[in-house]
């Protein structure tokens, strides 16, 4: 499905800031994976995601999506197969738009823009309908700027935008960790009624320990631009927080710095 | 203020309302700052005025200018995206380097349009004077171009492009191109600004390669006024805003002019510094307000 073939990524090359974000990571995703990806800061989670997402591109290694080597790829032509959701709610949405427009633009991800309306009747009533699945009232304010929305309705419409048009892949960069404890849970459980209605093949990066092992069906750790511990199936499901400390010490030799891994 | 005063600047609030709107586009839509138009308002005049003079009909003169503001300002799109180069500098180097162009083009750095046919002429055989054929003409062109412009702005590409301006990386994941999308954006708000030139050309009876010195400030002027005063949420009516902006600052200007204070009176050269302090104000007086009622609060 999607598949990273020794992606390597410096940041600052031949300056003497020079860091290696990414080094020869591997990783082979398959179709309907729901991969949670955790590691402390600067282990190169986001990177990861960029690579994937055409924001960064890597110098060397390939990244392959549905059997296309769409390394080179610039980042508006792979959003066609990739739906995204950003850490910063602000990110994902236009505010000077109205909410059935940001609708609009995201159910033409990856067809042809041309010179028709941009919201049509039928949209509305469609655009209502998939409103209604977020619980949050906003099927009643169409025509409401998105910029008086608070963060988390934000949030919630960015994710609904990224399933608009069914992704082959949807990432989501701590799209969470942005948001008050109470927000972040309804967008959580948000996240995973939608990516099992549709069977999306997700990866998820948190800074949340409990929340990495809660979802998914699998899990992946990262450590200094590498993948130092990839679980699935009953391993992951029996996983406990102390457990994946411990993995980690056992595997590097050294102690986790929780600088922002939350173990709550 | 003379019958003859308030004609001649609601034509010109018209016809010099094309730019504004053009200007509405790259200012307001893209958030792009773009200075390409005081070359590309020449530029139209020049086009339009060679063409006029080769016996063209006046008319179809307009359309060979629009496609040259169209390309100066895809120039100045295609630095900035492509080349990496700041948008304003990109702007002003296509604008320096239309002053060349533009002298090339007329061959000369002017070019009279005495007894030529111009675009107001079927309305002069109707018996209509300038004054009423000015507003007249300019008027009804510079509302179907409004009109023009809220239809395409609620289509899909219009849509696109002003999330363009609003969140290029929303855009970008929505899987929009924003290097075509500013490209297109600013070639239209050009294509706009010679059309204007074209026809300020024609009204005025001559082409000058100095005739866009100053014309983005009043851009700007015309399009804060207007959000100032008509300023509202739709893009509709933010566009009609502008259009309105651009006749209220022309009759502004007729005003100050006609204002005399004792032995003091304003003259034609004073518009571009009186056009400054207006900008300026403008801008400043939301921070202002804030300080203001921050003061009284304590």
């Amino acid at each position: 499905m999607l598949v990273l073939e020794k992606v390597v990524k410096y940041f600052n090359k031949g300056t003497i800031n020079e860091v290696l974000a990414i080094n020869k990571l591997d990783l082979i995703v398959e179709r309907a994976d729901f991969i949670t990806i955790i590691g402390s800061n600067g282990a190169g989670k986001s990177t990861m995601l960029s690579c994937m997402a055409g924001t960064i591109i890597p110098d060397a290694g390939r990244v392959v999506l549905s059997d296309r080597d769409v390394t080179t790829w610039p980042e508006w032509k792979r959003a066609r197969y990739i739906g995204r959701v950003f850490q910063d709610p602000l990110k994902g949405t236009s505010a000077s738009l109205s909410i059935e427009e940001n609708l609009a633009l995201a159910m033409r991800r990856g067809k042809m823009r041309g010179f028709a309306a941009g919201v049509s009747r039928q949209d509305r009533d469609h655009f209502r309908d998939r409103l209604k699945e977020l619980g949050l009232g906003l099927e009643n304010r169409l025509k409401d700027q998105v910029g008086l929305l608070s963060g988390g309705q934000r949030q919630a419409l960015t994710l609904l935008m990224a399933t608009m048009v069914k992704p082959e892949v949807l990432l989501l960069d701590e799209h969470t960790a942005a948001l008050d404890p109470k927000t972040a849970q309804q967008i959580l459980e948000l996240t995973q009624q939608v990516v099992e209605a549709q069977k999306l093949t997700t990866l998820m990066v948190t800074h949340n320990m409990r929340q990495a092992i809660a979802l998914g069906n699998r899990l992946v750790m990262l450590h200094q631009g590498e993948v130092i511990l990839d679980l699935e199936g009953e391993a992951k499901r029996s996983l406990t927080v102390d457990d994946l400390l411990q993995q980690f010490y056992a595997i590097r030799g050294e102690t986790l710095s929780s600088d922002r891994l939350l173990l709550g | 203020m003379t019958w003859y005063a308030f004609s001649g600047a609601l034509e010109q609030g018209f016809v010099y309302g094309l730019m504004v709107l053009g200007v509405y586009i790259t200012f307001r839509v893209l958030h792009f700052p773009d200075l390409t138009v005081d070359g590309s308002l020449p530029l139209g005049a020049a086009v339009a005025s060679v063409c006029i003079t080769n016996g063209w009909d006046p008319y179809l003169a307009c359309v060979p200018a629009m496609l040259a503001g169209f390309v100066a300002g895809m120039v100045t799109g295609i630095l900035n995206t492509k080349f990496k180069i700041l948008h304003l500098l990109a702007s002003i180097l296509t604008m320096i380097a239309l002053y060349s162009i533009n002298i090339r083009i007329m061959g000369r750095p002017n070019m009279a349009l005495l007894n030529q046919e111009i675009v107001l002429d079927p309305l002069f055989a109707l018996g209509l004077t300038q004054a009423v054929a000015g507003p007249l003409l300019f008027g009804v062109l510079a509302v179907a171009v409004v009109g023009g412009l809220i239809w395409f702005l609620n289509t899909e590409l219009g849509q696109a492009m002003r999330a363009t301006g609003d969140n290029p990386q929303m855009i970008t994941a929505q899987g929009v191109d924003t290097h075509k999308m500013i490209i297109a954006g600013v070639g239209l708000s050009n294509a706009l600004v010679a059309l204007a030139g074209a026809l300020v050309a024609q009204s005025q009876g001559a082409a000058d390669v100095n005739m866009g010195v100053g014309v983005i400030v009043a851009g700007l002027a015309s399009v804060i006024v207007g959000e100032t005063l008509f300023g509202a949420r739709s893009i509709g009516r933010r566009i009609v805003a502008a259009l309105l902006g651009s006749v209220i600052y022309r009759l502004a200007i007729a005003l100050a002019l006609s204002l005399k204070l004792g032995a003091f009176s304003f003259t034609p050269s004073d518009i571009n510094l009186i056009t400054a302090i207006l900008v300026v104000l403008a801008l400043v007086s939301p921070q202002l307000k804030q300080k203001v009622q921050a003061r009284a609060r304590s």
